[in-house]
């Protein structure tokens, strides 16, 4: 399996509200580890080390 | 309990003339150790059950002052066990095996370190390192007695040396004055800070950890369990770490982290250490501070392991974090791999080019230990604030969720060194049996008999080879000059701990066994020409 970079959720305006939606009312030091366990819980459920590289160089810009 | 604790206030070694200071020539020796610490006692010890004169010189004359190196795992354990004092050790040893991880005010994470069964010897102990010397010099004393080449100079410093192309000048200094040695090999055994090392120019490079650590043992009554804990940001040394450890006589290791700026006088100060003491146990604690010290650490290690005739072990040559024991228990699988090696050369079996395999496979080792102690330590002290934010939600979710438990780091506990790649292995001709005993692996124990597999490998009282034939025929007759090779037959069925630990899906295995107990080939059947040629490989002659 390689890193899907396109699109691959049907409701993109639902999906990126969530996310902003779960910081509401957070401080800044609240959301900054709220950020670190979402991507702790997301790297370990991809799992692929490929994927998580991929990822990480995406995320690179 | 203070007789007993004063062991190391009292001089083991204490300095005596020797003719070698009125030598009109310098004395010859085959090999000079500098450092009585555990990893120079241990190599001199295999080098003279084998029969290779050897002098220990120390500019001490007791063992270590204070305890240390405390954590010893079941590989150094079963080495010191070839050497004759192992058992000895784990009697007087605490054995543990539950390690608990408290984060804030609250407990997040517990592991087991599970041993598994049939093993000589427990995956941890914990024992004071002035007594691990005791012991070792213990063993020396009992091995003159029977009159082995092996010899102890207290209060001989080491002053300066000079490589020769067959030798290494030893100048030496004592309460006596000056005197010179000659000696065939220096094994310099001298620590991390290694006068051996500056006196040859030889670079150290690695990473520096701006971090202290304070460390009380104190003597307690005290109904903790045998376990480690280990805390995260505790109330009681905030924005800190801190360990609490058992040692053998109701010695505990209490572990500080303090910072980088620290006032060192006044963090040593009793008064300070009680404050702490008391805020992490409760005032009503009482206690004897046995000793305390602050250290910093750093991981690095030297590019080569000898040059010339000196060569370098333990922390000389390797320096890690102390997070994860892998100091001490990584110097004596440096002895372990360097004292046959070295007594083949010097008989003339192996070439002097043997000696390379030292530096691969134990760089090999020092490079696992760094990077290991390095990650351990960027967990505990994080070096910046995201660092430090990821380690924190690690931690958070540690408590609810598995999935984060392997990625807490309090330590990565020392295990033994497998030696894949090296140049002495002979690629795998068994690859349906179980990895744990591929080539350039330990030999796993198991029981067998009335004792147990290990107690019968290895070298000893020579560099031995063994070959473990399990379910094949080996014909006598088998020589390669100057080597002892002993067969073991067992029958495939002895037990189901054989089966699990060296046949897997093999109906039957040939293992030829180095004298340090690594596996150096393993095949399905006997093949003279093939185990010839794995024991030559062996021994560093490859055609």
């Amino acid at each position: 399996m390689s890193l899907i970079l396109t699109r691959n959720t049907p409701h993109a305006d639902d999906v990126y509200q969530r996310l902003i939606d779960a910081h509401e009312g957070k401080t800044k030091a609240e959301s900054d580890a709220f950020n670190a366990r979402l991507i702790l819980i997301l790297m370990n459920h991809i799992g692929d080390e490929q994927v998580i590289a991929e990822a990480l160089a995406a995320a690179e810009i | 309990m203070t007789a007993q604790t004063k062991i190391f206030e009292t001089p083991l070694y204490p300095y005596a003339r020797h003719p070698d200071q009125d030598a009109a020539t310098p004395a010859r020796h085959t090999a000079v150790v500098v450092g009585a610490g555990p990893v120079g006692l241990a190599l001199a010890i295999d080098l003279a059950q084998m029969g290779v004169e050897v002098l220990v010189i120390d500019d001490n004359d007791k063992v270590s002052f204070g305890s240390r190196a405390i954590c010893f795992a079941k590989r150094p354990l079963e080495i010191l066990d070839r050497l004759g004092c192992g058992v000895p050790m784990v009697d007087k040893g605490v054995v543990w095996n539950l390690g608990k991880v408290f984060f804030d005010d609250r407990q997040v994470y517990e592991f087991n370190l599970l041993p598994e069964k049939g093993h000589k010897f427990p995956a941890f102990i914990n024992l004071q390192q002035y007594y691990f010397e005791d012991y070792l010099v213990a063993r020396v004393r009992a091995l003159q007695a029977e009159g082995a080449p092996i010899e102890l100079r207290g209060k001989n410093k080491l002053t300066a040396i000079d490589q020769q192309p067959d030798h290494v000048m030893l100048s030496i200094d004592t309460p006596e004055g000056p005197y010179s040695l000659r000696a065939d090999w220096l094994i310099a055994c001298d620590g991390a800070g290694s006068p051996v090392r500056r006196m040859l120019g030889l670079d150290f490079v690695g990473e520096v950890f701006q971090d202290n650590f304070l460390i009380a043992d104190v003597v307690m009554e005290a109904d903790f369990p045998t376990e480690r804990w280990f805390w995260f940001d505790p109330p009681f040394n905030r924005g800190q770490s801190a360990l609490l450890h058992k040692q053998p006589d109701n010695v505990w290791r209490i572990d500080f982290q303090i910072g980088w700026d620290i006032d060192r006088e006044k963090e040593l100060d009793p008064a300070n250490i009680d404050k702490r003491l008391k805020a992490m146990l409760g005032e009503d604690i009482q206690y004897e501070l046995e000793w305390s010290s602050i250290y910093t650490f750093q991981c690095r290690r030297m590019e080569k392991f000898h040059e010339g005739r000196v060569i370098f072990a333990g922390d000389s040559a390797h320096q890690v974090s102390p997070f994860g024991a892998r100091g001490a228990n990584s110097g004596l699988q440096d002895t372990d791999n360097l004292a046959w090696k070295l007594k083949l050369i010097q008989d003339g079996t192996a070439p002097e080019s043997l000696l390379d395999s030292y530096d691969i496979e134990r760089i090999h080792g020092a490079k696992e230990n760094i990077l290991n102690s390095t990650r351990s330590t960027d967990f505990i002290t994080p070096k910046s604030e995201t660092s430090r934010i990821f380690r924190d939600a690690v931690l958070d979710l540690s408590e609810r969720h598995d999935f984060a438990r392997p990625f807490v780091n309090s330590g990565r506990l020392s295990v033994p060194c497998t030696y894949d790649g090296s140049p002495l292995n002979t690629p795998d001709a068994l690859p349906q049996g179980p990895a744990r005993a591929r080539p350039g692996a330990p030999c796993p124990d198991l029981p067998l008999g009335e004792g147990f597999l290990l107690e019968r490998l290895g070298g000893r009282t020579a560099p031995r080879f063994h070959l473990l034939a399990i379910g094949v025929e080996v014909p006598t007759g088998l020589t390669v000059p100057g080597v002892e090779i002993e067969v073991i037959a067992l029958a495939p069925d002895t037990s189901p701990a054989l089966k699990e630990r060296y046949l897997g899906e093999a109906p039957a295995a040939l293992y030829l066994i180095r004298p340090d107990q690594h596996v150096a080939a393993r095949w399905p059947g006997f093949d003279r020409v093939a185990v010839e040629a794995a024991l030559n490989r062996a021994l560093g002659k490859e055609a």
